[in-house]
């Protein structure tokens, strides 16, 4: 099955001797772990959390990467009311809603965000995962925010633009935040229906729950260069089947030669590719659903109309045809 | 409980028992966890023995390989032909090994996929078995696509024209259950367990130390009578006394007597109620607040759980 060697057990333990150092957080978060350029907030900021000497993406929250979509064009956050509830009463190593509180007082509501926004000038839905909400985690409010969505997209006649960071399924929410897969490929299956596009981003790291449903079935999909996609992710592949995995395991240059996504695009041109391929796509009428109600309605009465002119001057046409028949029989 | 309470006699008294007021404790779910894993629990093959007397196992996905950890194929028996797909663990150590332990690769998703089309042609009801620890984590899975084979594979049962019935027979974790359990109805077995991880899974992510499983199960609470609880299974189908690994003839009787009656009741249906339906039932399930945004660090406490699972409503 696998192309790759079976080490056996006591490699691992070599393996663990021989290992880099685990990576550690640079002391600065605007210092490039990969190649230690430092860089002002500022440029940070204007350079979308990219490292502009080697590329290197940093993580980006919700928001900012609404305001890098839009660029800089006004969006509204969309139903920022749902938040996490506890429905088995889940203690860990700690109780989920103090998790959930720390989690909201370090600045996001909850692990995606849904806002109205245009991009490239076409009017949209984002859904924005935020893996810095207890690790972009899907639990009830990310599933109901994504349903939400799609709904809306319908109503409105909009495309859907889903970015998503995810560790999987939010496992304080049990079996529940499990069906919250299903829920999500039911909403991308009204999208299917109503025939109107969804584009996914997969950024670092996709994985587990989330990758297994919605981020999947997008119509077009792109990944952000060196992000992690995987249903399961290294650690545990390599615990479970002993393999010995490759650093570009799972990762989106990797994913894009295994055929599972469209392109490796890079964050800055993000907002230019997605404008492009919903420019291609898009429908030009429904940006709002009231012209598209009142033009259908003109168009009705316009039919209504001619439809009454139509009758006589069938008949006349008619008796035309028959008249000359008649002549050309005699 | 209206499904339980037809059944009567010492079920209900179980059932009920399990329902009512007090959370069960976590020796309780271990113990349940333990007899949805026995060794001599039923398997989809033992059940499609007895209850399709003609069955055809049908092989390949037609792209790349055959996952024996799923078996599909088509079958007669008392309410006519119908699609059986199941996650298929095996009994000793060859066939364990031989099953990759009931975790099934791509290959497996869309064999069942297949197996899925062949019904919508034909018209037939897919039943679906459920008994996994969770999809195979492997990197040649994972190359050739785990996660968008569960995903498309939930995707296909979704939009499917024929009745659909999944019935959680022993243990179902994580996606790679779920990639079968898109259906009509969800059965569970009254000592089998649905949960977003395997407790041992769980256990490595949350604790950090997979000895923890039994903490984790604890936590799940992945049993049958609390996912009927809170709308996850429709039906929680009685076992012979002791567990189904008991008398398999009697579990096998047992669960054709439910799937038969949901069969009755969903063939009653149009297709395209069916699936409206299917898709309500899903988008349902959920438990969230909604709080005033002005006041964002409102986190309310001691949420009641059957209130608020399966979108009864959100909490105040």
């Amino acid at each position: 099955m696998s192309k790759r060697p079976i080490t056996v057990s006591v490699d691992r333990l070599l393996r663990k001797r021989d290992a880099p150092a685990p990576r550690k957080l640079p002391a600065d978060e605007r210092s490039c772990p990969k190649c230690q350029t430092h860089w002002t907030s500022d440029e940070m900021r204007r350079n979308m959390r990219v490292c502009a000497s080697c590329g290197h993406h940093f993580p980006a929250g919700a928001r900012e990467r609404l305001d890098q979509l839009s660029g800089g064009a006004p969006w509204v956050e969309l139903w920022p009311e749902l938040r996490a509830s506890d429905p088995l009463q889940f203690v860990d190593l700690e109780p989920y809603p103090d998790r959930v509180e720390k989690a909201e007082a370090a600045g996001s509501n909850e692990a995606l965000v849904v806002a109205e926004i245009p991009i490239g000038g076409h009017d949209c839905i984002a859904a924005i995962m935020d893996f810095s909400f207890l690790g972009g985690s899907m639990g009830s409010v990310v599933g109901e925010k994504l349903a939400r969505a799609c709904d809306r997209c319908v109503e409105r006649n909009l495309p859907l633009v889903v970015i998503t960071a995810s560790g999987g399924a939010r496992m304080q929410e049990g079996v529940i935040a499990l069906m919250q897969m299903a829920k999500t490929v039911v909403a991308f299956d009204l999208m299917y229906d109503a025939e109107l596009p969804v584009i996914v981003v997969l950024v670092h790291p996709t994985t587990g729950g989330v990758w297994a449903s919605f981020a999947s079935l997008g119509d077009v999909t792109y990944a952000e260069p060196g992000a992690l996609i995987a249903f399961s992710g290294p650690r545990v592949i390599e615990q479970t089947t002993r393999e010995k995995l490759p650093p570009e395991f799972g990762r989106a240059e990797t994913q894009l030669a295994n055929g599972q996504v469209d392109d490796v695009v890079d964050r800055r041109e993000l907002p230019a590719r997605i404008g492009k391929v919903l420019g291609i796509l898009d429908r030009p009428s429904g940006m709002d659903p009231a012209p598209a109600v009142t033009m259908a309605r003109a168009g009705a009465e316009r039919a209504a109309n001619a439809a009454r002119t139509l009758p006589d001057l069938s008949r006349r046409v008619v008796s035309k045809v028959l008249r000359s028949d008649e002549k050309g029989g005699r | 409980m209206s499904v339980a309470a037809r059944r009567g006699g010492q079920f209900v008294r179980r059932l009920a028992h399990r329902l009512g007021g007090s959370p069960e404790t976590g020796s309780a779910i271990w113990e349940t966890i333990q007899l949805a894993r026995h060794q001599d629990r039923p398997y989809p093959l033992d059940y499609i023995s007895r209850l399709f007397p003609d069955f055809e196992e049908l092989h390949g996905d037609r792209l790349y390989g055959d996952d024996p950890a799923i078996v599909a194929g088509i079958g007669r028996g008392a309410d006519g032909p119908m699609v059986v797909i199941g996650h298929q663990k095996g009994r000793d150590t060859a066939e364990r090994t031989y099953r990759n332990f009931g975790m099934p690769g791509p290959e497996g998703y869309r064999k069942a996929m297949r197996v899925m089309a062949l019904a919508e042609k034909m018209d037939l009801p897919v039943i679906t078995l459920i008994d996994t620890p969770g999809a195979f984590p492997g990197s040649g899975a994972e190359e050739r696509g785990q996660g968008g084979a569960i995903a498309r594979s939930m995707q296909t049962m979704l939009r499917l024209r024929v009745p659909s019935i999944a019935v959680v027979i022993g243990e179902g974790s994580s996606g790679g259950a779920l990639a079968l359990g898109v259906t009509d109805r969800v059965m569970m077995l009254e000592n089998s367990t649905y949960s977003v991880i395997s407790p041992e899974g769980g256990a490595a992510i949350l604790w950090r130390d997979a000895a923890k499983a039994k903490d984790a199960a604890t936590a799940f609470q992945p049993t049958a009578a609390n996912c009927y609880r809170w709308g996850i299974a429709d039906v929680v189908v009685p076992e012979p006394a002791g567990g189904a690994h008991r008398d398999h003839d009697e579990a096998a009787r047992l669960l054709g007597g439910y799937i038969s009656r949901a069969m009755r009741e969903l063939q009653a249906l149009s297709p395209a109620d069916r699936r409206r339906q299917r898709r309500d039932r899903y988008r349902r399930i959920g438990a969230y607040r909604e709080v005033a945004v002005a006041d964002p660090t409102a986190m309310a406490s001691g949420v009641d759980p059957a209130s608020t699972a399966n979108g009864a409503g959100p909490a105040a």
